[in-house]
């Protein structure tokens, strides 16, 4: 009887706990970039609670790239570029200033019109109005980051983008896609079986990925939009490791029907299957240079496993990566000159990067459980599986190695993220 | 109060139980995953044909055969199938050759380190490793099916030697 009690009981405890741990979600950002601009974002204008909601996401988004602090806009109440006075925000240090009025228009839409001025050479750099659906304050809040880094950086914001990863919490694996920062998490597939590597279509419409649910790795290509999903391979053995072309016109995956782990190309329909690479070893992990050329891949046949690059049409195979210890996992930059990867040596993974004009291996993390590095679409920033108090995490590290946060959520485990467009 | 102060105690052990174990989600996982080829196997009961005699027992049920083991190990990012190994495949393929109305199921594993596609890749050359062995030693091709779980589906799931040993394996599933 007693025991009967307690195990209710520890249902019941366990239940709340774990749901308390998938309410919260948590970043921690450590390190800062060379140079922060500071930057203060007067309270907006029009609907309080909406405005303040809004402002959050922008400030931690900002925050978050490591290229910005906060001046205090403690007592401002100017809302219009005629209102702005600039002696006393160069008093308090800021460099750049936000102002905006944000409103709830009775079409179920929300706006936010802002302005971004340089405080130093007191003149308006952008007037911008962003709108979305009712319910989509952090979307807004996103673009607005966007619009603001891209003003003061000269590159292009990536916090209104997406991200997809695995999430096993206990023998469930959940295919999620989230926010640049982690929330507004959604579910694609939810099963009891493993799920891997999701690779995102170009345009964002697409997720293809791997799952046992059949009881081998299948291929399959999903639609954001519809939920409906096809099967791109299905063949004995296993079928893995997809990657879309930049033209979204056709997928590299990796088939063992013939042999052997070897690189195909398959349409999105699952069509016009061909093989392009040949070896006797293990071949895997194809993905696309951004002008369709070429294909980085993982291979064995030196002997471990390391980095080689061939042409997209197949042909000549060229080794990338020497020295001590393994490599997995490439993606190329966004501007085509250098590619991440997981370095494996002395029983720990690091994320690295080599350029390929100097060939030089730059490793950008501390090192300990950090697997299967993407991109964000600017270069800019790299994210990657990490791990933290016993737990699968997802983790970001800009591309010079300054900047480095860890996202906390849920209560499972984040594996094979991939930064989408 | 007495039964007042039982209760609050078990709470909070009840309460650092779920503590402690919502800390370590991967021992949680582990348990259900566990498999046991040989002690979890369903006694297979055979399809005699009639005509054969009543008297002859599946070595397959002999807990005492070789045949009971089901698991074949390997050392760090190695497919062939070890010496220590070579008797329990060729055993399973004696076996199949002589009972070509069984089929097995070969599903290779890995341990974590590599990528998990590169694992995969590994554990399926890990598990038509053995069955090209099988085939050489009798079995037909077409009795072998294999697979491969990379390291999504441990044994073990501890980020050390012990664990790892325990997760580079291929199993033998009829």
């Amino acid at each position: 009887m007693l025991s009967r009690v307690y195990k209710g009981m520890l249902g019941i405890l366990f239940l709340s706990q774990a749901s308390v741990a998938s309410a919260e979600m948590s970043i921690e950002i450590i390190g800062a970039g060379e140079y922060q601009t500071p930057v203060a974002i007067a309270p907006f204008g029009g609907d309080v609670k909406l405005a303040q909601s809004i402002k959050d996401v922008l400030v931690s988004d900002l925050l978050r790239s490591g290229l910005f602090r906060m001046i205090d806009p403690e007592g401002s109440s100017q809302r219009a570029p005629a209102e702005v006075i600039y002696p006393d925000w160069q008093a308090r240090g800021a460099e750049a200033l936000v102002i905006g009025t944000v409103a709830a228009k009775v079409n179920g839409r929300i706006e936010a019109q802002f302005q971004l001025l340089d405080v130093v050479k007191q003149v308006k750099l952008s007037d911008q109005t962003v709108s979305a659906d009712e319910g989509q304050a952090r979307a807004i809040g996103h673009r607005m980051a966007d619009l603001i880094y891209e003003k003061l950086t000269g590159d292009k914001g990536v916090f209104n983008t997406r991200i997809a990863y695995v999430n096993r919490i206990g023998q469930k694996f959940n295919l999620v896609v989230a926010d640049s920062d982690g929330y507004n998490e959604q579910i694609m597939l939810s099963q009891n079986s493993p799920i891997m590597s999701p690779a995102w279509s170009p345009d964002g419409s697409h997720l293809a990925y791997v799952s046992f649910e059949t009881g081998h790795a299948v291929v399959y290509a999903q639609s954001l939009f519809t939920g409906q999903r096809k099967v791109l391979a299905d063949f004995s053995g296993s079928n893995s490791a997809p990657a879309w072309s930049p033209d979204g016109k056709q997928l590299a995956i990796v088939m063992t029907r013939d042999g052997g782990s070897q690189i195909y190309l398959v349409r999105p329909d699952g069509s016009g299957i061909r093989r392009i690479g040949i070896s006797d070893a293990i071949d895997t992990e194809p993905n696309f240079s951004p002008d369709g050329q070429y294909l980085l891949f993982t291979s064995d046949r030196g002997g471990s496993a390391q980095i080689y690059r061939m042409p997209a049409k197949g042909g000549l195979v060229q080794r990338m990566t020497f020295g001590e210890g393994n490599n997995y996992s490439p993606r190329y930059s966004p501007d085509g000159k250098s590619f991440v990867f997981t370095h494996y040596k002395s029983g720990k993974f690091f994320i690295a990067m080599q350029d390929f004009m100097t060939e030089q291996m730059e490793i950008l993390t501390e090192g300990g459980w950090e697997k299967k590095p993407s991109f964000a679409p600017n270069g800019k920033l790299i994210l990657f599986a990490s791990e933290a108090r016993g737990r699968g995490i997802l983790a970001t590290v800009s591309r010079d190695g300054r900047v480095k946060q860890r996202i906390f959520s849920q209560s499972g485990d984040a594996r094979e993220p991939m930064w989408g467009p | 109060m007495k039964r007042f102060v039982f209760s609050i105690v078990s709470v909070v052990l009840v309460s650092m139980l779920a503590a402690c174990a919502s800390e370590k989600p991967k021992e949680i996982v582990a348990a259900p995953i566990v498999e046991a080829p040989v002690a979890a196997q369903p006694a297979v009961v055979e399809t005699a044909p009639i005509a054969a005699p009543a008297a002859v027992v599946d070595q397959l049920n002999d807990p005492a055969s070789i045949l009971a083991k089901r698991s074949v190990y390997y050392p760090f990012d190695v497919f062939a199938v070890q010496d220590a190994d070579k008797p329990l495949v060729q055993a399973h393929a004696k076996y199949l050759s002589e009972h070509s109305e069984r089929n097995v199921r070969l599903e290779g594993n890995a341990d974590e380190r590599g990528s998990n596609e590169y694992n995969l890749a590994l554990g399926q050359r890990r598990a038509d490793g053995v069955k090209k062995m099988m085939i050489l030693a009798g079995a037909k091709g077409s009795q072998i099916k294999t697979a491969s779980y990379g390291e999504e589906k441990p044994k073990a799931a501890g980020h050390n030697e012990a664990s790892w040993a325990q997760n580079r394996r291929t199993d033998i599933v009829y």
